[in-house]
């Protein structure tokens, strides 16, 4: 039997992430624990250089390979992008907390970088089958970082519960999978697109059950309300070092596989799954925005704003046009880069048995060092949406993409509503930094160089894009206009 | 020499990288932050008068315009540019934090460097406002305002501080909300940001309604107008000297610039039907909000309350127009209206201003605001009280004075619509007499109160300074306001016209 080569070449960052992760995972094993930081750099060359490649492979036009199951365009260059450079600065963030709390092992890289390829294949994939192993590909190597503390009580509650629900939400994904097949025939996310656009009203009944468990696997990957449970405590509960990966390029994956499943395979149900995407972005928004306010400990209260900005990403996909997509994969990258300023700053403000993970922390903030109380600053009010800073401008392009759909402006002006709601808690530490007096006692920030130069150099990127957010903007609008 | 400068960019710019470098240099040494601060506030003062001189009055279009592609996905262009409405508030921004900078000269103690850069920053945020051409760059600086305000408030307010900023945050981000959203919806229609293209684009009735409504909320907020004004005082008495004159001075008119700007050109028929609720909210305003000046215990809450009545007199001012045509029949006299709203916009900078630095000029000594704590302040403090009484008959709209063309003006306006709205509005001479004049007389007369009072010390040259200049500008703009409604006349006339055209 003659069987045909795959082009293998769209799949060359994956495929180098792969084998570096594999002679990582290797290399590991003969390592010293004094000389772990070479498995540190590899993977960080691993990343620099996945990047290259993509790079490299960039452009305009669309190619499909092995049996049609892998897709190489640009959305999807450009979330692999932006999935490295947040990781990358993950694993620089978190080196010196690790190195405190004696968790500074190879596992957590090669986790890491298992979990990025998941991701890749995630946002690479064209076939039901595909999006389901990286999906499962990324949970795996997240449950296993979220318990990575062991001997953590939190940490192993979080793991345990995320895993649990984590798997539920596969499983309904899979449902909901194996349903389109069954009507369909077909794997293909194209081939389903064709079929279920034309489908008569006799089978409806099944193809709403298939989008309404295939919409509850993605809202849950999301962390979209009502599937929101596990995010609040996992964020809470995980060392901060993996909540810093597990918020951020995690993300960017889940956005692409919406991307995928609901617009590519689904899009010709496009009237059936606004309606969903409407309510779940509403209560996200709503909940996310209230509950935050009641929250003293800044995971947990970024977890929930991390919920409601979910909320607003829903709202550009859901609004159905080109535009309305590049809105939200604008809303994903600014909502990845704030987030990891975010947490970024928790994880400078923390030093060996000390988590600084309460708001009050971060009391008088202004006092002992001004420069990074205005980063996080900056930080705060991105979230908020005040301009001239990134999260303006992606609120900026959800709204104009609500409007521009037509009949969805009641949708903007909730969304604005609510915005205004969460100001109040981005305020209080902004509050917090700056009107309350530090605590006698509380000492300096001490943390490595690399993290306080990187960690302003994202603070900076918050403002620097916001003032000219027109390149980031212009690449989103590019990529989604095939 | 000046006409090839980008002079715009500059006052924008320049204080705001100088406020930067105000907190990078300042830090350490506070003397060198004051030094500094004064450094760029004066030579971006000096930089606005070229506006002034080189003004052309003959034309309402804009001028000193700069236009730069900024965000070509949206078409959102760096466009800056001024006419007769709002180059006299960027000179009046520019001149105030110049005042304002010498008056926390050595008030300020704690975290000076932040402190002057914070208005510093503010400037160039303000002037921003009133140059935008372009709306979506316009509500950048409009909504960027807020982070600096925020912090002079909550990090140099009064005890109830955190409060009064959160308020002040929360009312003016939910105001200005709606706007954004109209904002991008008008967007959509006309493919462009610049207000100019929005002005003259063809809007239904039903859109305009809604526009109008969107706006009114972002500017109402701001003016601030009743039923909206409950941050006002709070964040009066809470902030630092500085920041209450900041406040009432400039941030105050940003409210009622936006009506001139985006509501009146952009939704002429809508204001025409909705003129009624303007005028009766103004009213309101100026009348009840008048009553509960008159009974407030604490001065600088006295002030705010006189401000939000004064600020009524703008909005009634413009929105008189339709009020004039329907009663008279021609569009003359409705200029007069939105004339004199203009100039009460500016009178009450410099009149709002120079209040509130009087009345820090007394907390600085006595760290008190209550009226009952003072008592024969006269008899220590003669020369103080030259001034205050000066300025407080500004505020009470004596004739000579700043205070009294505005009022005046609208008056007269609000007599050719409707003899009730002129006799209602009339009662603010009355009404801005008792409370004013009766401050000052509790204040500065009568018996020495305490020996604290007794052992007040008159204001020093630093004071002097600031309050002379105000005086000169609350006196020179009362005898001689030719000159100011001179550069007016042109963009209100232009105005007039098109307003009287519907766009249905």
């Amino acid at each position: 039997m003659n069987i045909p080569m795959p082009d293998f070449m769209p799949a060359l960052p994956e495929m180098f992430l792969l084998g570096m992760t594999c002679v990582i995972l290797l290399l590991d094993l003969f390592l010293t624990e004094r000389s772990r930081v070479v498995t540190y750099l590899l993977a960080q060359s691993t990343l620099l250089g996945a990047l290259l490649l993509t790079i490299m492979l960039y452009d305009n036009s669309r190619t499909l390979t092995f049996s049609d199951t892998f897709v190489l365009d640009p959305m999807g260059s450009v979330l692999k992008g932006a999935i490295y450079i947040a990781t990358f600065f993950v694993f620089l963030y978190s080196k010196g907390y690790l190195r405190a709390r004696n968790m500074f092992k190879g596992e957590f890289y090669i986790l890491g970088l298992f979990g990025v390829l998941g991701m890749n294949v995630l946002v690479s994939a064209h076939s039901l089958i595909t999006v389901y192993l990286g999906l499962e590909l990324l949970s795996l190597s997240m449950y296993a970082m979220v318990a990575l503390q062991r001997d953590s009580v939190v940490a192993s509650e979080a793991a345990m519960k995320y895993f649990v629900l984590g798997a539920m939400a596969s499983a309904m994904l899979l449902y909901g999978m194996s349903m389109l097949y069954g009507m369909t025939g077909s794997l293909d996310l194209t081939h389903i697109n064709q079929v279920t656009a034309a489908v008569g009203s006799g089978q409806q009944v099944v193809l709403a059950f298939a989008l309404v468990f295939i919409i509850v696997g993605v809202a849950f990957k999301l962390g979209a309300v009502p599937f929101h449970m596990w995010l609040p405590d996992v964020y809470h509960g995980a060392p901060t070092a993996v909540t810093l990966y597990l918020s951020t390029a995690p993300k960017l994956a889940a956005f692409a596989m919406m991307m995928r499943l609901l617009v590519d395979g689904l899009g010709g149900l496009h009237a059936e799954w606004q309606g969903i995407l409407v309510l779940l972005a509403v209560a996200s928004l709503a909940l996310g925005n209230l509950v935050a306010i009641a929250q003293s400990n800044i995971k947990r209260m970024l977890a929930y704003s991390a919920i409601s900005h979910i909320g607003f990403l829903l709202l550009g996909v859901l609004s159905g046009t080109a535009a309305g997509y590049a809105a939200s994969m604008f809303y994903a990258i600014t909502y990845v880069v704030m987030t990891l300023g975010g947490f970024g700053m928790v994880v400078l403000m923390s030093r060996a048995g000390f988590e600084a993970d309460r708001i009050e922390d971060f009391k008088g903030l202004n006092e002992r060092s001004p420069w990074f109380a205005f980063m996080m600053l900056i930080l705060m009010f991105s979230m908020t949406g005040v301009p001239p800073l990134l999260g303006f401008w992606a609120k900026l392009a959800v709204i104009e993409a609500l409007l521009g759909a037509g009949g969805l402006t009641w949708l903007a002006v909730v969304a604005v509503i609510f915005s205004v709601v969460g100001a109040f808690y981005y305020l209080r530490v902004v509050k917090t930094m700056y009107f309350d007096k530090a605590d006698a006692g509380a000492a300096a920030i001490e943390s490595t160089l690399e993290l306080r130069v990187m960690l302003s150099a994202n603070g900076l990127a918050v403002l620097a894009l916001g003032i000219y957010p027109g390149t980031l903007m212009a690449l989103c609008a590019t990529a989604l206009s095939h | 020499m000046f006409s090839d400068l980008p002079l715009l960019s500059l006052v924008i710019w320049l204080p705001i990288l100088g406020g930067i470098l105000v907190l990078a240099a300042g830090s350490r040494n506070a003397l060198e932050a004051r030094v500094l601060s004064l450094l760029i506030a004066v030579v971006t003062f000096g930089i606005s008068l070229p506006l002034l001189f080189n003004f052309n009055t003959t034309t309402a279009a804009m001028q000193f315009t700069e236009l730069h592609p900024w965000i070509s996905t949206w078409s959102i262009n760096y466009h800056l540019g001024v006419d007769g409405i709002s180059m006299p508030l960027i000179l009046l921004t520019t001149f105030t934090t110049v005042l304002v900078i010498i008056a926390g000269w050595d008030v300020v103690k704690s975290k000076t460097a932040q402190y002057m850069a914070s208005f510093l920053i503010m400037e160039g945020l303000m002037n921003g406002v009133f140059a935008s051409v372009d709306a979506a760059l316009f509500y950048v600086f409009w909504e960027a305002m807020l982070i600096p305000m925020f912090l002079i408030i909550g990090v140099w307010g009064g005890p109830r501080r955190i409060y009064a900023t959160i308020k002040f945050f929360l009312y003016t981000f939910f105001g200005s909300v709606f706007m954004l959203v109209a904002l991008i919806w008008l967007y959509l229609q006309s493919g462009s940001f610049s207000i100019l293209d929005f002005q003259t684009m063809k809007i239904g009735m039903e859109p305009q309604i809604y526009l109008f409504l969107a706006f009114l909320i972002a500017f109402a907020v701001k003016v601030p107008m009743w039923p909206v004004h409950t941050w006002l005082p709070d964040a009066h008495v809470e902030a630092p000297t500085g920041g209450s004159v900041v406040l009432a001075a400039i941030m105050l008119k940003m409210g009622t610039y936006g009506f001139l700007r985006f509501s009146l050109p952009i939704t002429p028929d809508a204001s025409h039907q909705l003129s009624w609720l303007i005028i009766l909210l103004s009213l309101i305003a100026v009348v009840y909000i008048g009553f509960v000046a008159i009974v407030q215990q604490d001065m600088k809450k006295l002030i705010a309350y006189s401000s939000i009545s004064h600020m009524g007199f703008v909005t009634l001012g413009l929105f008189l127009a339709w009020a004039i045509m329907t009663n008279t029949g021609s569009t003359q006299g409705v200029a007069l209206g939105i004339e004199g709203a203009m100039v009460q916009m500016i009178s009450h900078g410099f009149v709002s201003g120079a209040m509130f630095l009087s009345v820090g000029v007394l907390y600085d000594r006595m760290h008190s605001r209550l009226i009952k704590d003072y008592g024969g302040v006269a008899h220590a403090m003669p020369l103080f009280t030259g001034f205050m009484v000066l300025f407080a008959m500004a505020n009470a709209g004596l004739p000579g004075t700043s205070g009294f063309v505005g009022e005046f003006m609208v008056i007269l306006a609000a007599f050719k619509g409707n003899f009730w709205y002129a006799f209602l509005a009339g009662t603010t001479l009355i009404l801005g007499a008792s409370y004013t004049l009766w401050m000052v007389k509790r204040v500065f007369y009568g018996e020495v109160a305490n020996p604290q009072v007794a052992a007040l010390k008159d204001i020093n040259a630093r004071e002097f300074v600031i309050l002379g200049l105000l005086a000169l500008m609350v006196l020179g703009l009362g005898l001689w306001p030719a000159p100011l409604l001179d550069i007016m006349r042109p963009t209100v006339n232009h105005l007039v016209q098109h307003i009287a055209v519907s766009k249905l």
